[in-house]
C-alpha cells in the first residue's frame, strides 16, 4: 500500500491578466521527503510555493495537505493548516522592528500563547540549532549579516516544530562557504524534527544536497520530476540545459538588444 | 492614438469608482478584525504612544501660533468695526469647531500617515506581512486593528490638547500685545463656549484619526514594487487623508450646524 502524500497538488493553474503563470500543476510530496522545485527565474516557482502556503488562491486546480483539500479553506481553517507550516523566506522576512530573539520566539508567543521567557529559552535552544550564540539574540536584524539572518529566519521557520518546512531561495546572495553552511543546517533541522520539506531555488549544489527528489519548471508546467541521484541523466533537454548553466538550448533567454 | 475626452473621463470615474470600492472593502475588513480577539495590547499601546504622545510637540506648536495669529488676524479686522470684544469669542469658536480638528489632523496625517504607509509598505515587500501569515498571525490584527484604535483613541485627546494650547496662543496675544484684560478675556472665552463646539470637534477628530490611520495601513499594505513603490504609498496615503479630511469635516460641520 502506497504512503498518502503529504503535500498533493493536482492541475494548478494562476495566471496574473494574460501572463500564464501557472499552466496544471501535479505534484505529489510524501511525508518526510524533502522535495526541490528547480527553474529559471520567472518561471513560478515563488507562485506555485505561496499558493501551498495559501498567501495566493490558484485560479483552478486542487491543493491536499495530509488528505485535506485546503483551496477553498476560512480564516480559521487556513491558520489551523498554516501551524503545521514553517517558512524560511528568500530575503529572510526577519520583523526589523523586533529583536533576533523576539523574531524567533514571535510564533510561539504570539500564536501558540507561549509565555514569554519560556518562549525566550525555545529562542535561544533554536538559535543555538543553527549555530548562533544567545548574545545574538539581543541584537536587530539590520545588525546582522546576510549569512546569519538566514541562519535567524530558519530558526524561526522551525521554532514551532512544523510538519512541513517550505525554502523560498534559501541560498541566494550568499557566498558559496555560507552557501553549503545554510545547506547543511537545512538538512540537519529537517532530519531532526522529521519534517517534510519544499524548497525552490535555481541553486544546483543547493538543491543536489538539499533534495530527496528534484521537479523542474518551465512555463507553468513541472516538465520532469525524479530522485537527485536521477538528474545527470535525465534525458530531458531542458533539464540538461539548467543543470549544466548553458546558454545554448531549448531555453531561451529574453534579452532584448540595448 | 486619439482618445476621445468622453472614454478618458470613463475611465478616470471608473477607477474612482475601483478605488473607492477597495478602500472600503479593505476598511470593512479593518474594522471587523478589530473588534473581533485577540486584541495585540502591547501594540494598540505601541501605537497610542507614536500618534499620541510623540505627536504632541508638532500639534501643540501649530496650536499655540494658530490661535496667536487668529487673535492678531481678528484685531486688524475687527478694530475697523469697533468689534475687538469678540477677539476671544472668535478664538475659542474657530479653534474648538475648525482649526483645531482639522489644522491637528492634517498635521498628524503628514507625521504618522506616511510614516504608517513607509513602515508597512516596507513590510509588505520584504514579504514580512507574509512572514506574519506564515506564523497563523493575521496582518490585519497584528498590524492594521492596532493602528486603527490608536487612531481614534489618541486623536481627540491631541485636538483637546491643541484646543486649550491654541486657545492659550490667542490670549497672550490678546492680553500682552493687544492689552485685553486678561480676566475680561478669559471671562468672554468661557462665557461664549458651548459644550456642542468642543464636542463637534473632538468627534471631528475620531473620525480624522480612523481616516489617517486606515489611509496609512491601505497604502502601505497594497504597495507594489521596491522603494519606489513605498515612496508612491507613503504619498497617496497624506494626500487621501488630507483630501477625505477636508470633504468630511465639511459633512460633519453640516450634520452639526446645518440650520
Amino acid at each position: 500500500m502506497s504512503v498518502p502524500s503529504k503535500i498533493s497538488l493536482r492541475d494548478v493553474a494562476k495566471s496574473f491578466g494574460p501572463k500564464k503563470v501557472l499552466q496544471g500543476i501535479d505534484l505529489d510530496v510524501a511525508p518526510g521527503e524533502s522535495m526541490v522545485v528547480i527553474g529559471g527565474s520567472g518561471t513560478g516557482k515563488s507562485v506555485l510555493l505561496k499558493c501551498i502556503l495559501g498567501l495566493m488562491a490558484p485560479d483552478r486546480g486542487s491543493i491536499c495537505v495530509d488528505g485535506e483539500e485546503t483551496v477553498a479553506f476560512n480564516d480559521r481553517s487556513r491558520a489551523r493548516v498554516m501551524r503545521k507550516f514553517g517558512m524560511l523566506f528568500q530575503g529572510g522576512a526577519l520583523f526589523d522592528s523586533l529583536r533576533v530573539w523576539e523574531n524567533v520566539a514571535f510564533g510561539p508567543i504570539q500564536s501558540d500563547g507561549m509565555k514569554a521567557e519560556e518562549a525566550r529559552e525555545v529562542a535561544v535552544a533554536k538559535l543555538g540549532a543553527v549555530g548562533l550564540g544567545p548574545e545574538i539574540g539581543e541584537l536587530f536584524p539590520s545588525e546582522l549579516s546576510g549569512g546569519m539572518q538566514k541562519r535567524v529566519a530558519l530558526a524561526r521557520a522551525i521554532a514551532r516544530e512544523p510538519e512541513i518546512i517550505f525554502f523560498d531561495e534559501p541560498t541566494t546572495g550568499l557566498d558559496p562557504i555560507m552557501a553549503d553552511v545554510i545547506n547543511d543546517l537545512i538538512v540537519k533541522c529537517v532530519s531532526d524534527l522529521g519534517a517534510t520539506a519544499v524548497s525552490i531555488t535555481h541553486d544546483m549544489a543547493s538543491a543536489r544536497k538539499i533534495g530527496h527528489r528534484i521537479g523542474m519548471l518551465y512555463e507553468g508546467r513541472l516538465i520532469w520530476q525524479g530522485p537527485v541521484a536521477d538528474i545527470d541523466h535525465s534525458g530531458n533537454a531542458h533539464v540538461d540545459q539548467f543543470i549544466h548553466g548553458r546558454a545554448e538550448g531549448p531555453i531561451r533567454m529574453q534579452v532584448r538588444k540595448l | 492614438m486619439n482618445i476621445p475626452l468622453l472614454t478618458v473621463l470613463g475611465r478616470m470615474f471608473l477607477a474612482f469608482l475601483e478605488a473607492t470600492g477597495a478602500v472600503t472593502a479593505f476598511a470593512f475588513h479593518a474594522v471587523r478584525q478589530a473588534v473581533q480577539p485577540p486584541y495585540y495590547r502591547r501594540q494598540i499601546v505601541s501605537q497610542i504612544l507614536e500618534i499620541g504622545y510623540y505627536s504632541l510637540p508638532v500639534v501643540g506648536l501649530t496650536a499655540i501660533f494658530t490661535g496667536m495669529v487668529l487673535a492678531l488676524q481678528s484685531y486688524t479686522g475687527f478694530a475697523r468695526f469697533s468689534a475687538e470684544s469678540a477677539i476671544p469669542n472668535v478664538v475659542v469658536v474657530s479653534l474648538t469647531r475648525e482649526l483645531g480638528p482639522v489644522l491637528a489632523s492634517l498635521m498628524v496625517a503628514g507625521r504618522i500617515g506616511a510614516a504608517i504607509a513607509a513602515e508597512i509598505g516596507t513590510m509588505r515587500v520584504t514579504e514580512q506581512i507574509d512572514a506574519l501569515t506564515t506564523l497563523s498571525t493575521d496582518p490585519f490584527k497584528y498590524l492594521v486593528a492596532p493602528r486603527l484604535i490608536a487612531g481614534i483613541v489618541t486623536l481627540p485627546i491631541l485636538v483637546f490638547v491643541a484646543d486649550i494650547i491654541g486657545i492659550l496662543g490667542g490670549f497672550l496675544v490678546g492680553v500682552y500685545k493687544l492689552d485685553f484684560n486678561d480676566a475680561a478675556y478669559l471671562r468672554n472665552t468661557i462665557d461664549f463656549l458651548q459644550f456642542q463646539d468642543v464636542f463637534s470637534g473632538l468627534v471631528k477628530a475620531a473620525v480624522f484619526g480612523f481616516l489617517i490611520t486606515l489611509m496609512g495601513c491601505y497604502h502601505g499594505y497594497t504597495s507594489k514594487g521596491g522603494a519606489q513603490g513605498v515612496g508612491m504609498a507613503t504619498t497617496n496615503a497624506v494626500v487621501s487623508a488630507s483630501i477625505l479630511i477636508f470633504t468630511f469635516n465639511y459633512f460633519i460641520t453640516e450634520a452639526f450646524f446645518a440650520r
